[in-house]
């Protein structure tokens, strides 16, 4: 066990946990913070993404001590109020359907936004293949990815 | 934690209830806590198979024996809750059920919340939601349930402005006196409107007065799900609740012998290591040190004579069946004596491998067994069922036993009737713990213990006339039994074939078992998502045969029998909207499929390079009666379509010394965002009975998909998955 500091969703935490406990299980198990959601174990569909100093990376391959000292956004955090852009595309456009791998599409969505705000189909396919959707929203998802980059851009411009 | 509760009802004593459901409802105490008045309406007790296909009854009168099954709470704020009893995998029952219920009660919209019900079968009937039925069994009790509080609430408001009835108009959540125009609202009623008895017959509207069924509504669920707020089964969370993963014996059918949990004890973290009736349990107060102590816990397996199997010998098991009598399914005209006079004919072998449903999220469950009484949140399908399970191994009256269905991440068959093993795992880990358990499953463990889609083999052959239309088919098809066999024949295995509605003289279904160790159950469209493709890949062959065009030869063969008609409409709207006949971009093509049992056609455009198919767009028209929500019905087309597509391209499941060898999504990968074609749905108006969505169109795009690459190669894709190698 070790007790191990970072930032999450902007506030610091301390967590007492074993240094190789993958931060999906600190964040589900310890924290009690389910959104974040268990699907593979092997960074094979993303469910698990959360920011990493913006990034998106999959919680369930990173040990929470390479998380110390450093910034992580979960699907909580993303907005207080499901203001974020890439929130409000996909309540826009009913993007889920069961919903389990859709805080890790969020995540992945918001990151990639982040780098490239009007990213081409090309470049959602080459970004969101990592997230499985087994109930088939990606037609929506890309469609809601373009929706994000336009409401972005729009706030950025108010 | 009770789950998909939208809005949390005010603790306060209710002050109204109809007669029929006070004791019920005390007795439980279900919703003895819940504010302002409850509705509830004796609904029919007529099943819900004897509806399907019926059409909907304009006037209706329940019997008195009639089951309550649908709840209305009207309360004094003037919110409206409405209890769902089906369960939420993404199919959308949440809203289209409560879009069902809010047309007839002329209610605001806005103001209706949602929440599941718990297991109540007295009330509730037997809760299962599975076969595409939600939309189907509720069409006409939900409707039903609507119009009847909403009749009752226009003669409260009658009685209390002394009106008849006819001088009131109930419209939006007000009742209105249409000689004054004062208004009433519901909240206001709710008190006296309880009052009123039940109506017998209430007068359901006409479709063109729809104002909520059949419009885009939003999706009551959505934003819990854009938040990370929506609790699935795995998100259970109970005060001192410890985690338990589980371990089935690798090969099916084996059992514990023994185990020696010394290295998985000394893990930090770790509590406990128990024995279930199918495997081992490794209790600890996080996931993943119960993770960390499985993979060091050994295990001496007693494996069973099922170690001896392998595909191929599954394969040859299905070879040989065939050739053995098979139980007759469908019989048209004489299909020997039709090969023999036919001008061509054709013979050939189709198969498919066992498929996981491999949902998002692995099999799960939390049961928190506290000596007399039970609470337990389970993600599933069939959750009166899964109470009774939890029931009988705690050794309790199920009425003991709370059931809290979450969200689930995923159903497809995986969480239904049959499939219900991972609460009793959940169950017999709680029995030997003395804390709240959640037993989850890793995605391996999910993977190589689920009930599969089968694996099936048929041996086909046909044959066309000297017009070169198809004229015979024979199908000798050889599969596991999904437990439904009749006179020698499993309907669900024979469904997609057996009600081939293209018309030609001679016609031969049969099918015998061809039983494995493996467990299988449902898989998305049951029976169709096999059978759908070995028809309409093999007609497509005919077609050839006979020098016809595949969507030429499909017209004119439904032509014949009027009863096709809405089949023969879809056909013709995939047709056009895909342009089909037109130029295409080079080295694009396409494929043609129907499903006429589902009333859906798919037009596959594709291109292959370097050996792999690409699928660029898929055409999909689709008629399944009455619309309630066509944004969540385009969802589960377009859904369908990508689950299909895994199907065609990649899922395999196979087996080595009686063991899965595939384990997570590097060996048995899905559909993912690239190789998501574009998808358009067209979707026929009509005020026919409603039917099944969820399932529909998954089966067809498989075969159109396949005929496309005939159209590419001249190749026949014979053998699920496509691959690479067949294409090079």
């Amino acid at each position: 066990m070790a007790s191990i500091k970072f930032n999450l969703n902007g506030k610091p935490q301390t967590v007492e946990a074993s240094p190789e406990m993958p931060l999906l299980w600190v964040l589900r198990d310890v924290l009690g913070m389910t959104g974040t959601k268990y699907g593979c174990g092997m960074a094979l569909c993303g469910a698990c993404t959360v920011h990493l100093e913006g990034n998106a990376i999959r919680s369930c391959m990173t040990a929470v001590q390479n998380v110390a000292g450093k910034n992580v956004t979960t699907i909580e955090g993303l907005s207080s109020d499901a203001s974020h852009p890439v929130q409000q595309a996909w309540i826009e456009l009913d993007v889920p359907q069961c919903g389990y791998c859709q805080s890790g599409q969020i995540m992945t969505a918001s990151a990639l936004l982040a780098k490239n705000a009007k990213p081409s189909d090309a470049d959602i396919d080459e970004v969101m293949r990592g997230n499985i959707c087994r109930c088939g929203t990606y037609q929506s998802i890309r469609k809601a990815v373009h929706l994000a980059a336009e409401i972005k851009a729009k706030g950025a411009r108010a | 934690m009770s789950t998909t509760t939208i809005t949390k009802l005010k603790p306060e004593p209710p002050k109204v209830i109809a007669p029929n459901l006070i004791d019920n409802f005390s007795r439980r105490g279900f919703l003895g806590a819940a504010g302002g008045l409850i509705l509830g309406f004796v609904l029919p007790s007529k099943s819900a198979a004897q509806q399907v296909g019926i059409p909907p009854p304009t006037i209706f009168a329940p019997p008195p024996t009639g089951k309550p099954m649908a709840y209305i709470h009207i309360a004094p704020d003037d919110s409206i809750t409405f209890w769902i009893t089906k369960s939420e995998m993404g199919q959308g029952p949440t809203t289209a059920c409560s879009q069902m219920l809010a047309e007839e009660l002329e209610c605001d919209w806005s103001k209706v919340r949602v929440q599941v019900a718990p297991v109540d079968p007295a009330s509730f009937g037997h809760q299962t939601t599975v076969g595409s039925q939600a939309i189907r069994t509720t069409w006409v009790p939900l409707r039903t349930a609507g119009a009847q509080a909403r009749e009752m609430l226009t003669q409260a408001a009658a009685q209390r402005w002394n009106v008849n009835t006819s001088q009131c108009r109930a419209e939006n959540g007000f009742v209105i006196n249409t000689s004054t125009n004062a208004k009433l609202s519901y909240g206001s009623l709710a008190e006296d409107a309880a009052k009123v008895p039940v109506p017998a017959n209430v007068k359901l509207k006409d479709a063109k007065d729809y104002k909520i069924i059949g419009k885009p509504v939003k999706r009551l669920d959505t934003r819990a799900k854009v938040t990370g707020q929506a609790q699935f089964g795995l998100d259970a969370r109970v005060d001192g609740m410890l985690y338990a993963v589980v371990a089935h014996c690798p090969v099916f059918g084996g059992k514990v012998v023994s185990f020696d949990a010394t290295k998985t004890k000394a893990v930090a973290g770790v509590k406990d290591v128990v024995q279930t009736s199918r495997g081992v349990a490794v209790v600890a107060d996080n996931t993943w040190a119960a993770m960390q102590g499985m993979k060091v816990l050994t295990v001496q397996w007693d494996e069973g004579a099922g170690a001896n199997v392998s595909s191929a010998s599954i394969r040859q098991m299905f070879v040989d069946r065939t050739k053995e009598t098979g139980g007759i399914a469908r019989k048209e005209g004489d299909a020997a004596a039709g090969l023999a006079k036919a001008a061509k004919k054709i013979d050939a072998v189709y198969e498919v491998p066992y498929l996981a449903h491999a949902p998002m999220e692995p099999m799960n469950c939390t049961v928190h067994a506290k000596g007399d009484s039970v609470e337990a949140w389970i993600p599933t399908q069939s959750p009166t069922t899964a109470r009774a399970v939890i029931a009988q191994a705690l050794g309790i009256a199920p009425e003991k036993v709370n059931v809290h269905v979450t969200f689930i991440g995923g159903g497809f068959g995986r969480r239904g009737e049959g499939e219900l093993d991972f609460v009793l795992d959940a169950a017999e880990v709680a029995k030997q713990v003395k804390a709240p358990v959640k037993a989850a499953w890793s995605r391996e463990e999910d993977m190589q213990h689920d009930y599969y889609r089968p694996a099936s083999y048929v041996e086909l052959s046909g044959g066309v006339d000297a017009d070169g239309w198809p004229s015979v088919l024979q199908a000798k098809i050889a599969c596991p039994s999904f437990g439904q066999i009749r006179d020698g024949v499993d309907s669900t295995g024979v469904s997609g074939i057996a009600n081939i509605a293209y018309s030609m003289p001679d016609i031969l279904v049969d099918w015998r078992e061809a039983k494995t160790i493996v467990p299988v159950s449902y898989w998305r469209a049951p029976g169709n998502n096999q059978n759908v493709y070995f028809l309409e890949c093999f007609f497509d062959e005919l077609c050839a045969l006979g020098g016809k065009d595949p969507l030429e030869a499909r017209r004119h063969l439904l032509t014949q029998n009027p009863r096709n008609a809405r089949a023969l409409n879809v056909l013709n709207i995939a047709a056009e909207k895909a342009g089909y006949g037109k130029k295409l971009p080079a080295g694009h093509f396409h494929g043609v499929a129907l499903h006429p049992g589902a009333l859906n056609a798919q037009i596959a455009e594709i291109s292959i390079a370097k050996g792999k198919v690409k699928v660029h767009k898929v055409v999909c028209a689709f008629d399944c009666g009455q619309v309630i929500n066509p944004g969540i019905l385009r969802q589960q087309a377009e859904g369908a379509i990508v689950f299909g597509l895994a199907a065609a391209t990649k899922g395999e499941i196979t087996l080595e010394k009686g063991r899965v060898v595939q384990g997570n999504f590097n060996t048995y990968d899905v559909t993912r965002m690239d190789e998501s074609p574009a998808i358009e749905v067209y979707i026929v108006p009509s005020t026919e009975s409603p039917v099944g969505a969820g399932e529909s169109c998954n089966p067809t795009i498989l075969p159109a998909v396949v005929n496309a690459i005939y159209a590419a190669t001249k190749k026949r894709i014979r053998k699920l998955p496509i691959r690479t190698m067949n294409l090079a």
